[in-house]
């Protein structure tokens, strides 16, 4: 594979997701819309009930809509993540999926390209969402624009990872809304998205709080939380590396011809 | 003997066995192709004709034996093999989404085509007559238009084996008709080596030469007029009712 070769192949599969994407303006506002209904709504109501201590990365009292926004752009994240997942399963369906796999290139290195371009939609999703945010008067820091970008990638990455060893396992896609919501209510709430860990430590959920410590998506969020206030969270960025290559180790054994695709190919055609 | 690792043999297959569970669904198949030969593929439905596509085109591996596509073993050099492959599958597989053009520019940079890309588009859309339909969505296009894109798509990295799976399901005749004669032409112009698997007798009857698979094995190949006397048939179809109707008694037995 020379480098020319692989750039092409990364174009590629990016050009067909924008492209693709920029058509659905419907998942463009769902993805905007559904964060920011949370922003709006929840924020409002819970207000006063989740009242939010001074944690690091915060250095003073802040408000409630001010603690969610992390949480909700991990939403976004982990929204996108799946709906990159539910699009591999269609172009499995659809066939597509053959055309990529039978490219000359690696087949680890094609899985990367998607992982990849998903992950550059999520991003840009990521910052649209921060910029609904800053309209509705969320105080958050300008330099944590910046400083927040190499958290989205990864954070994009695991979560898009996580998508793709879903779509090896979920073989049609009738099934994809069922497996998703198993996915994606579990990880969102079981996480430190939408109240601290010491919250559900301090009501007595120590089970919950568990969970919630060793959810990776809460080191995704806990990531993001951190780079808004240009700080670092390293051990929610080793959790958050770490499942990265363990998830797409896994998505691509999975996608081996040996293993799990081969089945799903032969169940389809 | 054919020389497998011979660059300028387009495919040759030695001992392939493939199994699901308890099934063998491929057992000992030995092929060799040639360049500028028209092979068909002849077989009915469940013969195993899909499944060795799908070993040739890297997408199942095998259990046992070799595949070899210009010299390359598809194991050891899956790359470099895939590279001097082209596929047109039985399941169509253009994003219809997307334009005939960006069909092809997504295969094309699959393909590390660089700048020769715009080139060779022009020319393949020019071949299969759908220049005019350049920027239209293939979700508006004819099944037969379909699979000349599709084909227009497996021929643009210009390679050396062409693979068609049943590309004329869900064709009409006309349609059906164009398209095998074209990939007749196509043989001869590019000496591309073709394999065409199919379970229509009238397909087969014009190929350079037929293999006719049944049950997993290769029961018999040659050129179709040899076929024909060899089984004292009238024709093609009766030869191969009387090869496939033997092996299912075989089985019964």
């Amino acid at each position: 594979m020379t480098l020319s070769h692989a750039l092409q192949a990364l174009t590629a599969v990016t050009n067909r997701e924008v492209v693709k994407f920029v058509h659905q303006t419907g998942r463009l506002i769902s993805a905007l819309v559904r964060p920011t209904l949370w922003l709006l709504v929840f924020a409002a109501g819970f207000q006063n009930v989740f009242g939010v201590s001074i944690i690091p990365p915060y250095e003073t009292y802040i408000r409630y809509e001010v603690y969610i926004v992390p949480g909700l752009i991990g939403m976004v994240l982990l929204f996108n993540g799946m709906q990159s997942s539910l699009a591999m399963v269609y172009d499995r369906e659809m066939g597509i999926m053959r055309l990529l796999l039978t490219a000359p290139l690696p087949r680890w290195y094609l899985l990367l390209c998607k992982l990849l371009a998903g992950t550059l939609l999520s991003v840009l999703q990521a910052y649209a969402f921060l910029g609904v945010a800053v309209l509705f008067r969320v105080d958050i820091p300008w330099s944590g624009w910046f400083t927040v970008f190499p958290a989205l990638i990864l954070g994009g990455m695991m979560l898009g990872a996580a998508g793709l060893l879903l779509s090896v396992y979920v073989k049609q896609l009738e099934n994809f809304a069922g497996t998703m919501n198993f996915v994606i209510f579990p990880m969102f709430f079981l996480s430190s998205a939408l109240y601290p860990l010491w919250k559900l430590q301090e009501s007595g959920a120590e089970i919950v709080y568990q969970v919630a410590r060793f959810n990776p998506f809460t080191h995704v969020v806990e990531l993001v939380r951190f780079a808004l206030y240009g700080q670092f969270n390293g051990m929610s960025c080793a959790v958050v590396v770490g499942t990265l290559i363990l998830f797409f180790a896994l998505a691509a054994w999975g996608y081996d011809p040996q293993r799990g695709l081969v089945r799903q190919i032969k169940q389809a055609g | 003997m054919t020389d497998l690792a011979a660059p300028d043999t387009p495919l040759a297959i030695r001992g392939v066995i493939k199994r699901y569970g308890k099934l063998t669904a491929l057992n000992g198949i030995d092929l060799t192709l040639e360049a500028g030969r028209f092979t068909a593929l002849l077989g009915p439905n469940g013969a195993g004709k899909s499944t060795l596509f799908q070993l040739l085109s890297g997408l199942f591996v095998p259990d046992a034996g070799e595949i070899r596509v210009c010299g390359c073993a598809l194991n050891e050099a899956p790359s470099r093999a895939l590279a001097q492959l082209g596929i047109v599958f039985q399941q169509p597989t253009l994003d219809l989404d997307l334009t005939v053009e960006a069909n092809l520019r997504f295969h094309a940079r699959l393909h590390g085509m660089g700048r020769r890309t715009t080139t060779r588009i022009d020319a393949e859309l020019d071949r299969v007559g759908l220049q005019a339909q350049r920027n239209t969505p293939c979700r508006a296009l004819s099944g037969g238009n379909r699979r000349r894109v599709e084909l227009a798509r497996a021929l643009l990295h210009e390679p050396s084996l062409l693979l068609m799976d049943e590309p004329t399901v869900g064709l009409d005749p006309a349609s059906r008709e164009l398209l095998v004669s074209y990939v007749h032409e196509l043989c001869s112009d590019r000496d591309l080596a073709v394999l065409w698997a199919t379970h229509l007798v009238d397909e087969a009857e014009r190929a350079h030469h037929v293999v006719v698979l049944d049950q997993g094995e290769i029961l018999t190949e040659g050129r179709p007029d040899s076929l024909v006397a060899s089984s004292n048939a009238a024709s093609l179809e009766g030869a191969f009712l009387n090869l496939t109707a033997t092996t299912k008694e075989q089985t019964k037995a």
